[in-house]
């Protein structure tokens, strides 16, 4: 079972590539599990088909300990599995603090058996490691790959190599590693080159670029990946070579962390001044 | 070589200093001071910053400071811990502070540890809404005059508004409800927690209630926190003086009292540390005059009184302190007599509290023993140099985060006790007011003045100096004890006291007396001090 979380600057696209890829993979016959670790709880509604299920935290609340795996754990398209790990209200308690116990609780119910037979989990985290709870999928061996989803924005640089230095503390001590970054292209100029600029300055690949399509738009609102919703569209071909080249990577590293003079030095070089 | 030579100040300062890293080194030695109690050319001491993590400090945390020291002694007044259970359980009672209600209908919640247990699930979801309900709770089966809301560290994590919860249910439940932000982490020490509360008990409860009180001499103690009955034995002296206490902050007391304190015309300090905030704003607010004053030892004892009777400038009330002082001191007279006579020349070191270690000097001098070191746990500049270096204190980012509340004039309520004048010519008569000289001014030149002293610094001390008693707290009560030293705590007196007053004094003359003369310490021998070095092989290699 390889155990995959996926990074990236707020709004960048994290869940909807995740989906989209995990569809990919399910089509390839693979077993996986997603496991949502947003408060908003919306990190597997195209593979749901809606947000029809109760979060961990919630279901946690209500029931008490006496929780079953299958209160919690919903199929989705194919062979994918969802979980949502829920969380509070925007600007009470802590999510990151929900994260952690959603996924200790996750564990101590068996999600992660032989007997599920999962070829992958995928945990998909909201924003930037902010905090402690928000790294709790890269701490203690929960997850052993990073993909970090950025574009050629400079936020998104900036966060995907903040993101590197939560990788780079929590690599000493266990065995995570970054697989790549993925540019969920937003039509910057000189994007690609960019991006793949800076994966070389941190030591890693740009492991796909996902270019820009409404296709994605129109499958969202009917509530399904693009791989469900058209299977014949250029942008479907896109998350499976996405998938396909997740499955094949062999390139794992300890990322080399950017200082933000190297980063700007980035921009101007490929950027701005082209 | 060993010598007999005794040891300088200075050496002893560089011995104390010498097994520390040099960082660590630097700054514990501002900390250490040798005492020139002459103000003009008084060293300045390092107070009231970080401590030094491990090197074993004796102080407690801002909620302990807010919770604990100010507002636990009061009786009628529920305080609920917001936080994980242990906050509010290890808090429990622990000062010994006692109370003594009027009837059986007044309200004891002293007794009672009220918390709201949080869990995990409130950690991640806020634990607002379990507050509510702990106050809906406690209202309901207490009926309570008014609800205090202490946040602990996790509360401050995640955010909850206990401001806002207190108003809400203030509104819906018609009693007065306030929140304190005394997280254990704001401050460098309990001291940030007394700040947070005088600020607090300032802006929700003082002169919420102005029914004029009775009495012809009206007075506020502050800081006399009622530990093993002190302020019982003090409200004795008052009343045989004929002098009427409206509040005391907060040694046997009740919220009405808060409420309407305003209406006295004097506020008397006790502990300067904890509570000289509250003095100020009412000084600004209501035009009460405060003065310092110290009921630890009989001498300060009559020394106080007389400075209140004098600020009253009442003949009568003059000459009826002055009788209640001769009456008072022929038993004091007679067993300080007796203990002085066994204790005369005798050593004491303290280290406590951010009074205490100043205060109990004077009953230690009563009997002759002398103060050879001493300093706070939590005291700032001023209460070791004095007020007067007020001005040149550095505000650093540990203090400014927490709250300054502006106080102005009350336009309805501001009434000055006394004209300028009269306050003029009562300062020329020795009535001085808004002023605490501090601990260095009272101290022998060359003795050793330390702040927020280290286990380490305690134990080579307690070495070179062999005192006949260490007064400290129950974290330094049993290392001094296995020294072969006795050591009185000051927080709850050992189950004994009161000490403070006449009555007070005489209780304590005879408690050191038997502490320091009794034979016990020297008839026990440690095993490591017969035979220094232990022997041993593992089992399984023998």
């Amino acid at each position: 079972m390889r155990k995959i979380a996926i990074y990236g600057k707020g709004g960048i696209g994290k869940s909807t590539t995740t989906q989209n890829v995990v569809a990919g993979l399910v089509e390839m016959e693979k077993t996986v599990m997603v496991v949502g670790c947003d408060p908003k709880g919306d990190s597997t509604r195209l593979l749901l088909g809606g947000l029809a299920q109760k979060s961990v935290l919630d279901t946690l609340r209500e029931e008490g300990e006496d929780i079953v795996l299958d209160d919690v754990l919903k199929p989705g398209f194919l062979s994918s599995w969802c979980v949502e790990s829920g969380g509070p209200e925007p600007g009470v308690g802590c999510a990151g603090r929900g994260i952690i116990t959603s996924i200790n609780l996750l564990e101590q119910l068996g999600a992660y058996e032989e007997d599920k037979e999962l070829d992958y989990v995928f945990y998909d985290v909201l924003g930037d490691v902010v905090c402690g709870g928000f790294a709790m999928p890269i701490r203690e061996g929960k997850s052993d790959e990073i993909y970090i989803v950025v574009s050629g924005e400079m936020m998104a640089m900036y966060a995907a190599n903040n993101i590197c230095k939560g990788i780079v503390k929590f690599a000493e001590a266990g065995g995570v590693r970054l697989g790549g970054l993925i540019c969920n292209s937003r039509n910057v100029d000189n994007e690609q080159a960019m991006i793949e600029a800076l994966a070389a300055k941190l030591g890693t690949q740009l492991i796909h670029f996902v270019p820009r399509d409404n296709v994605v738009q129109r499958a969202e609102i009917n509530r399904k990946t693009v791989i469900e919703y058209d299977p014949t569209v250029e942008q479907a071909d896109h998350y499976r070579q996405l998938a396909k080249k997740i499955e094949e990577n062999e390139m794992f590293v300890i990322p080399e962390v950017l200082s933000v003079e190297e980063l700007e030095e980035l921009l101007i070089t490929h950027g701005i001044l082209n | 070589m060993p010598t007999n030579r005794r040891l300088t100040p200075e050496e002893i300062k560089q011995n104390l200093l010498a097994a520390y890293p040099v960082k660590v080194a630097r700054k514990r030695a501002k900390h250490i001071v040798i005492n020139d109690p002459t103000p003009e050319t008084m060293p300045e001491i390092g107070a009231n910053v970080r401590t030094i993590p491990g090197i074993i400090t004796q102080r407690g945390c801002t909620y302990a400071g807010c919770k604990g020291v100010v507002l636990g002694p009061t009786r009628d007044i529920v305080n609920i811990t917001h936080g994980p259970i242990g906050c509010g359980f290890y808090s429990w009672l622990t000062r010994r502070n006692q109370t003594r209600p009027t009837s059986d209908d007044d309200d004891n919640y002293m007794t009672y540890c009220f918390s709201t247990d949080m869990s995990e699930e409130n950690i991640v979801f806020g634990g607002e809404k379990r507050l509510k309900q702990a106050i809906q709770e406690a209202y309901d089966i207490f009926k309570p005059k008014a609800i205090g809301i202490f946040s602990t560290c996790p509360v401050g994590l995640i955010g909850d508004d206990v401001h806002a919860v207190a108003k809400e249910m203030k509104e819906k439940l018609g009693i007065n409800i306030f929140g304190f932000s005394c997280e254990g982490y704001k401050g460098v020490s309990q001291s940030a927690g007394h700040h947070i509360a005088n600020n607090q008990l300032f802006k929700h409860v003082i002169g919420t209630d102005d029914t004029p009180s009775d009495g012809k001499y009206r007075i506020n103690l502050l800081g006399e926190y009622n530990i093993g009955g002190d302020s019982f034995e003090i409200e004795r002296i008052l009343s045989k003086c004929g002098i009427d206490l409206v509040a005391t902050f907060s040694g046997n007391s009740n919220y009405d009292a808060f409420a309407n304190s305003h209406m006295a015309d004097l506020n008397v300090i006790m502990c300067h540390r904890s509570i000289n905030y509250v003095a100020e704003m009412m000084e600004t607010k209501y035009g009460i005059p405060w003065i310092k004053a110290n009921f630890i030892g009989a001498k300060s004892t009559a020394k106080s009184l007389r400075k209140i009777a004098q600020y009253f400038e009442d003949q009568e009330l003059i000459e009826r302190v002055e009788q209640v002082i001769a009456e008072e001191m022929q038993e004091v007279d007679r067993v300080q007599g007796a203990a002085k006579a066994r204790c005369m020349d005798k050593t004491a070191m303290l280290f406590v509290g951010g009074s205490r270690a100043h205060h109990y000097q004077d009953l230690f001098a009563e009997i002759g023993m002398k103060t050879v070191c001493a300093g706070y746990e939590f005291g700032h500049r001023d209460d070791y140099e004095g007020r007067r270096v007020l001005q040149s204190i550095k505000v650093d980012a540990d203090s400014r985060s927490i709250e300054e509340i502006h106080v102005t004039q009350d336009p309805d309520k501001h009434n000055p006790r006394k004209t300028p004048e009269e306050l003029e010519s009562l300062q020329a008569k020795g009535v001085s007011f808004k002023d605490y000289q501090g601990l260095m001014i009272d101290m022998d030149e060359n003795t050793l003045i330390i702040d927020d002293i280290s286990h380490y610094e305690m134990e080579k001390l307690l070495d070179t100096y062999k005192p006949a008693v260490l007064c400290g707290g129950i974290k330094e009560k049993y290392a001094v004890q296995k020294m072969g030293i006795p050591c009185k705590q000051l927080h709850n007196y050992d189950y004994s006291g009161p000490y403070a007053g006449f009555k007070g004094a005489i209780n304590f003359y005879t408690d050191i007396d038997q502490m320091v003369n009794t034979r016990i310490w020297k008839l026990i021998t440690a095993p490591w001090q017969a035979h220094p070095e232990l022997i041993a092989t593992f089992a399984k290699e023998a």
